[in-house]
């Protein structure tokens, strides 16, 4: 750490020197960004326009600043009482207390026109070529491409050892995810956004898309993106703990590739309704179950099962998740009202609930014995 | 007849006296800018480099709730309401405050409230989660248990906020001096008067916002919960509808306060003081109507959005005449740089800089960029540290001598000031990058492209906070060994009723008003009984 503040030091010096600087090295955990300054350009229309008229905006105040600055730097070295000076004793003059209502005014009206008209795209949400519903949980994004059938979530893979620093952090730090957001390149895209639990906010820079995933609120954004690649964004709306680590990657694809991916992504769903039907063993399950409970419970009820005690309950031990199967079938799929105990319903396909629960059931002090079978959960879903 | 304070803690417990209540509610307000200081460190100090070291995501934003809460409410409100209770009766030449006894309970309730919720740091369930600006659902449906004790600090802080201010309308409106006209009244005075007006008008709307929240927890309404057919949007309109207000609530006495120093350091009146005051007016109304200027991301309709842009826009021409007016007043005056001026200097620059940051943040289109990143903290972090907290410290060396009789330490002074300065420089200014680069704001962790600006940032809010340690002993060593001050008037410029009674200030006066005669050049010209005339306005503010 030691070492890490010096190199700082050192380039803050070569800061001043030059402007290519420093501390981006090759070792990603020198960390950098001491030449990050400025907002990103971005890769779409709106992002564009939000980078001009916040560089004209900021120009304007530049100048306005280095007048404004400049007359009372001069002020304050001409008018000292050191120099021998004699106080004036005027108090009014109407002409510059006008002038100086009127010329704000005006420019506040030169700057409101291209405001208006960057606004104005950011608004153009009409014609899209493919809609994008995404959802913010706590925590995690969900994906769906509306009249494809096809639906995902997309979650943090940074593991929690990087993040206490059990392990070196990698180079996509807090920007990683299981399955980004797939669309196509050129292709005006309109996102559906909303939330599921408490408020959130889907962010890409290089968008210039930021928009609040309100509960029960759907509003559109929009982004026809020029070039392939990976783009990563973050939540901001603080929405509890997990706040920073739900980020947004979105992998924007040739149109062919785009097409290519959808195919995979509709069989691996064809796949995957086949074996809702087929009898799963403990171990199968077991394993399954405890992947999903560290991706999608253990963050509230601890990876022990023993939850936060006035937060969230431990299920170690728990009655509901001794009792009977569909006590505890139904907590999933329906969550528990006024609590932040959300309905997983939509989030876990039937197999990862199955699982999950036949893991709870087996782990820790529990030990049920008996298998909770996915076609249950597919049962108990189409008996609501 | 004029008889002292009582003995011991009665006192204080007792008080109805304004300068008593005045040092209460300054003491206070330390306790609490050191309470919310060091909250600041531990977010600052986890922040320091990448990763979760000291403390848990979820501890993280309960502390970054109550700086907030603790910062806004119990920091800065209460100073400026100190400072109104010690000054405006020694500025319009009254005995005391109009409502002495209620005086004394809009003090006593507050130190309950934020007792109250301090204390929620230690339930079950931890403390207050959802940020200072508590959106709903995060702050009903999702919230600990402790939220319920987080209303009732609320509702008390309120009622105490409302409490002063019908105080200090009362006493601008019935307790001025004869010959004090309106229009005679020094900025503080009218700054204070305004912003008691824009109290009275949204407490109550934060109360309404927080009794909202009540029923949605614990009586089965759904004013903010989606599924019951309520609007979590609705929540952020009734609070941002006192919260931008509340803003100006904090900056305008600073306006007053830096309106009193630049002119008597310069030696020449204010410029422009009744556009001044047209200026405040102008602002306190405007801030009534530019609220969802917060709310750029929720998806309003465009109409919304163009509209809350221009009205946002028009705050920076009003706000522009006052940086022009003080600029103005020091133009040609015989300026010296005591500790006060200093810090009014320094407010006008970072202030004005704040102010185009907002001018920035007013254009939508870009706000989407910005909104909810360390860009709006470094740009409210100017406006309310340097902008209020500045200030707050100008007025406390400026009036300190009055106050207790004795001077600062000049040289002493000076180094708090420059420590202050550029702490504060190195801590916020990187933000703005950190913010424009993509970094939100209320994250507990963040990407490793973030590192190294923040690394900076956390050391200048040590320094920062280092300087406050020395504020503290610089005040405390005055009151207790500083060199004695005898002349009523403590600064060469100043003007003002205030500086006309003794110096240390008797604890009553004012017990005969002030006489107010013309003199042959058609000034006023002001005494007390018993002394000679003292000319304590050279031109009448608003006579000429
Ligand atoms: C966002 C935090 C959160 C997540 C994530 C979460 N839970 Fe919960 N869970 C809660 C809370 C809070 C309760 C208590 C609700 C109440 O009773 O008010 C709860 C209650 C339960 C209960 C009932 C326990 C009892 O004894 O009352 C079960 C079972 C349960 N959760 C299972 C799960 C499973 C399985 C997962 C992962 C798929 C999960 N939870 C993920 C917060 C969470
Ligand atoms: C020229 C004058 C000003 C303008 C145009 C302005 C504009 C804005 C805008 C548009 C935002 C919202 C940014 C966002 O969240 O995306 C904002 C945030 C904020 N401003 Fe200002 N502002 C001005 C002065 C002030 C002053 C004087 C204060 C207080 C002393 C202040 C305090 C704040 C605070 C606290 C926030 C953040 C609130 C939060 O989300 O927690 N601003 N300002
Ligand atoms: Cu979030
Ligand atoms: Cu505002």
């Amino acid at each position: 750490m030691l070492k890490r503040a010096l190199a700082l030091f050192l380039s803050c010096l070569s800061l001043m020197g030059t402007t290519s600087l420093g501390a981006d090295g090759d070792d990603p955990s020198m960390g950098g960004g001491l030449t990050n300054l400025n907002m990103p350009k971005g890769v779409t229309e709106v992002s564009q326009v939000a980078y001009d008229v916040h560089m004209l905006m900021m120009w304007i105040c530049t100048a306005i600043g280095v007048v404004v600055f400049g007359f009372m730097f001069y002020v304050m070295y001409a008018h000292r009482k050191s120099r021998g000076v004699e106080a004036a004793n005027f108090h009014e003059h109407l002409g510059v207390e006008i002038a100086w209502t009127v010329v704000p005014a005006l420019i506040l009206i030169f700057m409101a026109i291209p405001a208006t008209s960057a606004l104005l795209k950011v608004y153009d949400t009409e014609n899209a070529d493919l809609d994008i519903k995404v959802t913010g949980y706590q925590w995690k994004w969900q994906y769906e491409h509306l009249g494809e059938g096809i639906k995902y979530m997309s979650e943090m893979r940074t593991s929690i050892d990087e993040i206490e620093g059990r392990e070196p952090k990698g180079e996509h730090y807090l920007r990683e995810v299981n399955q980004p957001l797939v669309i196509p390149v050129n292709k005006k895209v309109r996102f559906l956004i909303t939330g599921n639990d408490v408020i959130h906010s889907w962010w890409v820079p290089d968008f210039g898309v930021k928009r609040d995933a309100v509960p029960g609120l759907f509003t559109a954004a929009w982004a026809r993106v020029e070039e392939p690649g990976l783009y990563v964004g973050e939540c901001t709306e603080l929405c509890g703990k997990g706040h920073p680590f739900m980020p947004i990657v979105v992998e924007v694809k040739e149109e062919d590739d785009y097409n290519l991916w959808l195919a995979g992504k509709k069989e691996e769903a064809a796949l995957y309704a086949s074996t809702i039907g087929k009898q799963w063993s403990h171990e199968e399950l077991m394993s399954k179950g405890e992947d999903v409970y560290k991706i999608s419970c253990a963050g509230c009820h601890q990876a022990d099962g023993n939850g936060i005690s006035g937060i969230f309950p431990a299920l170690n031990g728990s009655s509901i998740v001794q009792g009977p199967a569909d006590g505890h079938i139904a907590v999933l799929i329906n969550g528990i009202a006024g609590s932040s105990m959300q309905s997983f319903a939509d989030q876990l396909s039937e197999v990862d609930i199955a699982a999950v629960i036949h893991y709870k059931r087996n782990t820790w002090d529990n030990s049920v014995g008996d298998i909770v079978q996915p076609i249950d959960v597919l049962n108990f879903k189409t008996a609501q | 007849m004029a008889h002292g304070p009582a003995e011991g803690i009665t006192r204080w417990l007792y008080t109805t006296n304004h300068k008593d209540i005045g040092t209460l509610y300054l003491w206070f307000s330390f306790a609490m800018f050191l309470t919310g200081g060091f909250f600041a460190m531990v977010i600052r100090a986890e922040l320091f480099q990448p990763g979760v070291q000291l403390v848990q995501p979820e501890f993280f934003i309960q502390m970054t709730t109550m700086h907030g809460l603790v910062m806004v409410f119990g920091a800065i409100m209460p100073a400026f309401v100190g400072l109104a209770n010690w000054m405006i009766p020694m500025m319009i030449g009254a005995p005391d405050m109009a409502l002495p006894r209620m005086n004394n309970l809009s003090f006593w309730i507050l130190p309950f409230a934020f007792a109250i919720l301090i204390s929620t740091l230690f339930m079950e369930g931890g403390g207050p989660n959802f940020g200072w600006t508590f959106y709903a659902p995060l702050s009903t449906t999702y919230a600990p248990d402790s939220v319920n004790y987080f209303i009732f600090a609320v509702h008390i802080m309120g009622a105490s906020s409302i409490m002063g201010s019908i105080n200090i309308i009362a006493t601008v409106m019935n307790m001025r001096a004869p010959g004090m006209t309106y229009m005679k009244m020094p900025l503080f005075v009218w700054t204070w008067l305004i912003t008691a007006f824009l109290l009275v008008a949204v407490m109550p709307v934060l109360a309404g916002a927080v009794t909202m929240m009540l029923m949605d927890i614990n009586f089965g309404t759904s004013f903010f919960n989606a599924a019951g057919g309520g609007d979590p949007v609705l929540f952020q309109h009734v609070f941002w509808f006192f919260g931008h207000p509340e803003v100006y609530i904090i900056i305008l006495p600073a306006f007053g306060v830096v309106s009193q120093i630049i002119p008597t350091f310069s030696r020449k009146p204010l410029f422009g003081y009744s556009s001044m005051v047209y200026a405040t007016a102008a602002i306190a109304f405007l801030s009534f109507v530019v609220w969802a200027h917060h709310m750029f991301t929720v998806g309003m309709p465009i109409a919304g959005e163009l509209y809350f842009m221009y009205a946002t826009m028009l705050i920076a021409v009003p706000t522009g005449v006052k940086v022009f007016n003080w600029i103005t007043t020091m133009y040609r005056g015989a300026i010296t740089y005591e500790t006060p001026m200093l810090f009014c200097i320094a407010f006008v620059i970072l202030f004005t800089f704040g102010g185009f940051t907002g001018l920035m943040l007013s254009v939508a289109a870009a706000d989407i960029q910005y909104h909810d990143t360390y860009f709006v903290v470094a740009h409210f972090h100017y406006v309310m540290v340097a902008g209020a907290v500045f200030s707050g410290t100008a007025a406390v060396y400026y009036w300190l001598p009055k106050w207790c009789g004795r001077m600062y330490d000049e040289t002493m002074g000076k180094v708090q000031f420059w420590l202050a300065f550029i702490a504060f420089n190195i801590t916020f200014m990187p933000q703005h990058f950190l913010g424009l680069a993509g970094m939100p704001r209320r994250y507990a962790d963040y990407g490793l492209q973030f590192a190294d600006w923040n690394m900076v940032s956390s050391v200048g809010a040590f320094l920062y906070g280092g300087a406050q340690i020395l504020f503290l002993y610089n005040v405390v060593r005055t009151i207790m060994y500083g060199e004695p001050v005898k002349e009523a008037k403590v600064w060469e410029g100043a003007e003002g009723l205030e500086w006309l009674v003794p110096t240390p200030a008797p604890y009553h006066t004012f017990i005969r008003p002030p006489v107010v005669t013309s003199s042959a050049a058609g000034e006023d010209e002001w005494s007390i009984s018993g002394a000679t005339p003292h000319v304590a306005f050279k031109a009448a503010p608003g006579a000429g």
